[in-house]
């Protein structure tokens, strides 16, 4: 079932040395980008079907459009390099084995958009990963792939990188923005969006790493061979990040729309020590888990998930096995979303807090169904009444827990032990 | 949100040595806004000193040509800014959703035991520190810990203890 697009380079000795690199196939496509009018780039990013690999799955190709033609202002490029969203772990592999591919998306980007400076926003717990980064970008820089003229051309593209200092927030494009002007990661009002008025109030555009990183491919190969992958509306492939109960957890790049289950047991080994299948988180933490039924009859592509009531997001899969105690991962859930509230809108910076209070009450026994509905209530409450999506990214999963799972809830509120506990008689 | 306003004052002068003072000179010029070198020197700081004290804030917003405030304001907001000295082995354990179905609650209890201090402490000796952090991005690898910035992955107790092993 896998597949060696973005990762075909991942397995190669060093291939993070720009020699290495080179010899297999980095930098080929700039002569053809050169050739052609940027317009025609776009045009070709477009029809690959190409979607934003951050999460939200935006057509990459249309984002681009959305710039401003003759501002009299530079236009920016923040490649969102942030993976902060529990359950993903895929953008590190492209900057640790291939981070020359992302170098080159970068200038293939560049070219479309007419943009010469770049910021790679990275977060700071990559230590290891910003020094390979950065070595990969001095080298490109010594070949003149990178500098004043890009592989020979009349054409500048300068790329520095920002490190991020531990904020889940700025993985949210304006957080990132102000994260890179040098305040804090609170994200803006829209509109204006980026693309009108971003980084240092110019057009920006901000892609994930996975995205950038995707264009080498389509533009050496064509839409076609894009899309000859994944499904008719999601087209394609991805790295997968399969994380949790599993035999074989890793990363796999697979074509999209693949049945989720026959991924699980096929490619992830199934789930570990032969125990059942409690449930599956399809997409990042953020997402809405699917029950073992729903399981079973969902795809890996943006239109199934949909279809299912959750998201694609950011492709990091998490198995859950039966012993898994749902209001305790409800717990860890809301503990790392209100830590990680940025403090700028009350409901919120309060309302997370909240729901942090009455999930501990509960495990401590001292919880009522009263309790129970109140954080259901609070859930409705909360969503979409903040500048950004984060309270909605902690919101969404614990509604999905509540009314899937609305039992081990109850078993606390009731008889204050656990349903397992409840079950064996304890 | 956490309570991150508390500043140290050490009565002692701060300014970068000589190859951090280059390296803020090379990125400055990357930036078309002095402020947007704010995290990168407080970076550089930490990289220096291990942390950031409040006559360090004081020295950077010197030398960007900004408020103190502004300063303040980022390196109390991001959690990796060290507001005060860490152990000379900081040990940071991933605590969410992957690492903690994969048990990473075994590591903190051995480690509680093995050098007696509890997420957020600093060991009497100033040998360890040791923390809970959110997403460490290797859920395909959990539990990970992070060692003075160095990842271990796929943890458990007994690699803990061998990797403890390695620093006495």
């Amino acid at each position: 079932m896998e597949v060696k697009i973005l990762s075909e380079k991942f397995d190669i000795e060093n291939a993070h040395l720009l020699e290495v690199a080179k010899k297999h196939g980095a930098y080929s496509t700039l002569d053809k980008l050169f050739a052609m009018e940027p317009a025609a780039v776009t045009e070709e990013v477009k029809k690959s079907g190409l979607r934003g690999r951050g999460g939200a799955g935006f057509p990459a190709g249309v984002k681009w459009g959305f710039l401003p033609k003759d501002t009299g202002k530079p236009t920016y490029l923040a490649v969102n390099s942030d993976e902060s969203e529990p359950a993903t772990f895929k953008d590190r592999y492209i900057l640790v084995r291939d981070p020359h591919m992302l170098l080159e998306g970068i200038i293939i980007c560049c070219w479309a958009i007419g943009c010469n400076d770049v910021y790679i926003y990275i977060r700071g717990e990559y230590t290891t990963q910003v020094k390979v980064l950065q070595q990969a970008i001095d080298e490109a820089y010594a070949a003149g792939y990178l500098g004043d003229k890009v592989a020979g051309q009349d054409f500048r593209v300068d790329v520095t990188v920002h490190r991020g200092a531990g904020a889940y927030v700025c993985g949210e494009e304006t957080a990132l923005l102000e994260s890179i002007e040098g305040k804090k990661g609170q994200p803006r009002s829209k509109p204006p969006f980026p693309a009108v008025e971003g980084l240092y109030s110019s057009p920006t555009i901000i892609n994930n790493v996975q995205t950038i990183a995707s264009l080498p491919f389509i533009l050496t190969n064509g839409h076609e061979a894009y899309t000859a992958y994944g499904t008719e509306k999601s087209p394609g492939t991805h790295l997968f990040g399969i994380s949790g109960h599993v035999e074989k957890p890793g990363m796999y790049e697979l074509p999209l729309g693949l049945p989720l289950m026959e991924v699980i047991d096929k490619v992830a080994g199934g789930v570990w020590k032969g125990r059942k299948l409690k449930g599956v988180i399809p997409g990042g933490s953020s997402t809405p888990v699917l029950t073992v039924e729903e399981a079973k009859t969902v795809t890996l592509d943006y239109e199934s998930m949909a279809a299912h009531k959750t998201m694609f997001g950011s492709g990091g899969i998490v198995v859950l096995d039966e012993t898994v105690d749902c209001v305790k991962l409800v717990e860890n859930l809301i503990n790392f979303y209100h830590h990680e509230s940025c403090g700028q809108c009350t409901p919120c910076r309060e309302g997370l807090g909240w729901m942090k209070k009455i999930t501990k009450k509960l495990l401590a026994g001292q919880g009522t169904l009263a309790d129970v509905d109140l954080l259901r209530e609070l859930c409705d409450n909360i969503e979409m009444k903040t500048v950004c999506v984060l309270s909605a990214a902690c919101t969404m999963p614990v509604r999905s827990y509540l009314d899937k799972f609305r039992h081990e809830f109850e078993a606390y509120a009731i008889d204050n032990v656990s349903a397992d506990a409840k079950l064996q008689g304890n | 949100m956490s309570d991150r306003s508390e500043l140290i004052i050490t009565g002692k002068p701060f300014a970068f040595d000589a190859e951090r003072d280059a390296e803020f000179e090379r990125l400055v010029k990357r930036y078309p806004i002095r402020e947007s070198m704010i995290l990168p020197a407080l970076w550089l700081t930490q990289e220096q000193e291990g942390w950031i004290s409040a006559e360090a804030m004081a020295y950077i917003a010197d030398r960007i040509g900004t408020y103190a405030s502004k300063v303040y304001e980022a390196a109390t907001f991001y959690t990796m800014f060290n507001l005060e000295p860490k152990g000379q082995y900081h040990i940071c354990v991933c605590r969410t959703l992957s690492c903690w179905l994969r048990e990473k609650q075994e590591i903190v209890d051995y480690l509680a035991k093995e050098i007696g201090i509890r997420p957020g402490e600093i060991s009497e000796d100033g040998r360890f520190s040791l923390e809970e952090v959110e997403c460490l991005g290797h859920c395909g690898t959990a539990p990970v810990v992070q060692l003075n910035g160095e990842f271990h992955e796929e943890m458990d107790v007994d690699k803990m203890k061998a990797l403890l092993a390695t620093l006495k």
